[in-house]
């Protein structure tokens, strides 16, 4: 599926600072029963957002008018659990382009890169002020620079350098997925099948 | 031949990098891929829509398990959504050539339960699934973790995933484990003692006598809990105890073949003085029963210990309060004689028939504590039958207990399976997530041994004390 390319993301920012945010509370099992990719936004932190009765609950960040933003900024170890791509999918269907957080599941970070998220990893020091930069002011802005690999509080103009393997930014930055590239791969492939014992 | 020093895991992702990308990821060859109803109705989506077919059917296998009911499972699914699911799974199936246990047929089963018992995974190979407790095929000695449901489209389209190569941890437990304590126990104690993040970035290798004196099916638990530490994924090197499981199994090579494969395998171990990013050791004697009081699967202690002060855990403060308050749990307050409502034994983790057995080792003779709801679910068909045949279903329901049908079930309560809310579940499964289990569901992850001594007494119990010295394991 193609998504919108990434160069340089300038917004405002919405701060979860809670660690081990699994895939669970990203979008609870019983939503994943689709067979199309669509929708998955309405139940992004699905338990956390709403009573059982389907009503908003007030203290959650989602249900706060003062955030927004295409930025959702994670506590450590975000992303854990389960593979579900869904968990991707619903932070892309509900508008977020980035997310930033000090350490993500491994799994969850390489689902984002392949539908168009970006998953930016800075220091907890840097991810400090980052929550406290929110704090201090909701309106906040971030600017997401892939092409320098640098993500900016622009309020005070505190910086740091994240890192992404040379492949992966070339395709976000074009659009580009492993699919398309596997494709033209195919007579490679073959012939190393060949040589499996399996 | 080179004489560098290589671990069991460099010898079997190395053997199946098809190109190495500068700056980038490896291009790894996919042995066996396995799919089920969730996760990959998306991805045929996106090869119908690509125009792209599937490369090599024969090396994918098709089970119905995260969706399925537990019971009447000959009726229609009820649940529309559900049903849609498994549909698409037995027609994508069918229209890729793509062979299939679906709902009702006798292999059918959890994913991470029938590829092992039918022979379908072997040591060396490369296995992936849309589903985190692939991780569980790694007992077997091959390079075996979850992927997304992109991954999925890429392996069905290319039998190839894109991947940077993780760093390599080996984690070795030495010793003798004490009476009462299972595989699960010791997977448990390793994630306690690193956090559910300390593999992260990592695949792991267990070594030592303690998963050497394991048998394959205790080999598989500790596999499969590797992701709930972080970890990409964990491997056993192969030996005579799985080569001995493997021997005769369906898929299992025969004749010539099977020589040839044995020959290969019995090389898969990693050479004296390969190096580690990280090395961990633990003394299998330090290892009791194990019991989670949290929210994620790091948070968990031994049965007799209490709950630790916010000061004790490596988790933050706010997170761990949050975590406890959930559970309506106080920090410093005992876990045993804790009320429970709800026991589950079965999923990837505990659903074979070795769990079975270890459960009804201590429900024997005794009988179901009224106050308890058990759901006891075999991991696929061939366990329930065993069950059945090795006598185990008289004795669960001498004791007051019903048997289930196959499927994930509670695990992750994505059928009518679901512990309700603000209830206490003992669950031999591998997640104690917020919800995992139905929303408002409060879980303790434990062993069978464990689950079995709450079954009967209703409370969090230490199984030691009513495991005779004979049964003992």
């Amino acid at each position: 599926m193609a998504y919108d390319k990434f160069t340089v993301l300038q917004s405002t920012a919405v701060p979860l600072p809670i660690e081990n945010v699994d895939t669970d509370q990203i979008i609870p099992a019983r939503f994943l029963k689709a067979t199309e990719r669509k929708g998955f936004g309405d139940n992004l932190f699905r338990d956390w957002r709403y009573n059982n009765d389907d009503t908003p609950k007030q203290d959650f960040v989602l249900n706060n008018p003062i955030y927004s933003g295409k930025i959702l900024v994670g506590g450590k170890n975000f992303g854990s659990g389960s593979s579900r791509e869904h968990a991707a999918w619903a932070i892309y269907d509900y508008g977020f382009r980035c997310v930033i957080s000090s350490f993500f599941a491994d799994i969850f970070k390489g689902n984002s890169l392949n539908i168009g998220i970006l998953p930016v990893t800075v220091s907890e020091a840097f991810l400090d002020k980052i929550f406290k930069a929110i704090e201090a002011d909701p309106k906040t802005e971030l600017e997401v620079n892939l092409p320098e690999q640098k993500v900016t509080i622009l309020a005070t103009g505190e910086s740091e350098g994240f890192d992404i393997n040379g492949y992966k930014k070339h395709n976000l930055m074009n659009g580009f997925d492993d699919i398309d590239y596997l494709q033209d791969m195919k007579t490679e492939i073959a012939a190393f099948a060949e040589k499996s014992i399996y | 031949m080179s004489t560098n020093p290589t671990t069991l895991f460099d010898k079997v992702w190395d053997a199946h990098v098809v190109r190495k990308i500068e700056d980038g990821p490896d291009v790894l060859f996919i042995d066996r891929h396995f799919i089920h109803e969730v996760t990959s109705p998306v991805a045929f989506l996106g090869i119908e829509n690509r125009g792209i077919g599937v490369m090599y059917p024969q090396r994918t296998f098709a089970t119905a398990d995260h969706n399925t009911p537990t019971i009447n499972q000959h009726l229609p699914v009820a649940d529309p959504l559900s049903a849609k699911q498994l549909a698409a799974l037995s027609s994508n199936a069918e229209k890729y050539g793509i062979s299939i246990w679906a709902l009702g047929s006798p292999k059918n089963g959890i994913v991470h339960v029938v590829g092992p018992e039918n022979g379908i995974t072997q040591p060396g190979m490369t296995i992936v699934c849309g589903d985190s407790h692939t991780s569980t095929h790694g007992a077997f000695g091959s390079i075996a973790f979850g992927i997304g449901t992109s991954e999925v489209e890429m392996v069905l389209s290319s039998q190839c995933i894109m991947q940077p190569k993780p760093k390599k941890m080996r984690i070795t437990v030495n010793g003798k484990l004490g009476k009462g304590v299972l595989p699960k126990d010791v997977a448990l104690y390793i994630i306690a003692q690193i956090t559910a993040s300390g593999a992260t970035g990592y695949f792991v290798e267990y070594a030592g006598e303690v998963f050497e004196n394991m048998t394959m099916e205790g080999r598989m638990t500790v596999c499969n809990m590797s992701i709930e530490s972080g970890a990409r994924g964990g491997m056993i090197a192969p030996d005579e105890t799985t080569f001995n499981y493997i021997k005769g199994r369906e898929k299992a090579p025969k004749g010539e073949d099977w020589d040839k494969a044995l020959a290969y395998w019995k090389t898969l171990k990693t050479d004296a003085d390969a190096q580690f990013d990280s090395e961990l050791s633990f003394n299998g004697a330090d290892i009791e029963p194990q019991i989670t009081y949290g929210t994620n699967p790091g948070l968990g202690t031994g049965i007799t210990r209490k709950i630790p002060k916010a000061s004790e855990v490596k988790d933050g403060e706010a997170s761990y309060k949050k975590s406890l308050a959930y559970m309506d749990f106080r920090e410093d307050e005992n876990i045993i004689g804790k009320k429970i409502d709800y026991v589950f034994l079965g999923s990837c983790t505990n659903g074979r028939i070795e769990d079975f057995r270890a459960f009804a080792s201590i429900v024997k003779g005794k009988k179901k504590a009224d106050n308890i709801t058990a759901w006891l679910v075999p991991g696929s068909h061939i366990v329930e039958a065993q069950i059945k045949e090795e006598g185990i279903l008289d004795i669960l329901t001498e004791a007051g207990f019903e048997l289930r049908q196959p499927g994930c079930s509670a695990c992750l309560a994505m059928n009518d399976d679901k512990i309700p809310a603000g209830k206490y579940a003992v669950s031999t499964s591998n997640r104690n997530f917020e919800g995992r289990q139905g929303p408002g569901a409060r879980t303790l992850l434990a062993s069978p041994y464990v689950a079995a001594a709450v079954a009967v007494t209703g409370v969090v119990t230490d199984p030691r004390e009513l495991i005779e010295e004979e049964a003992a394991v």
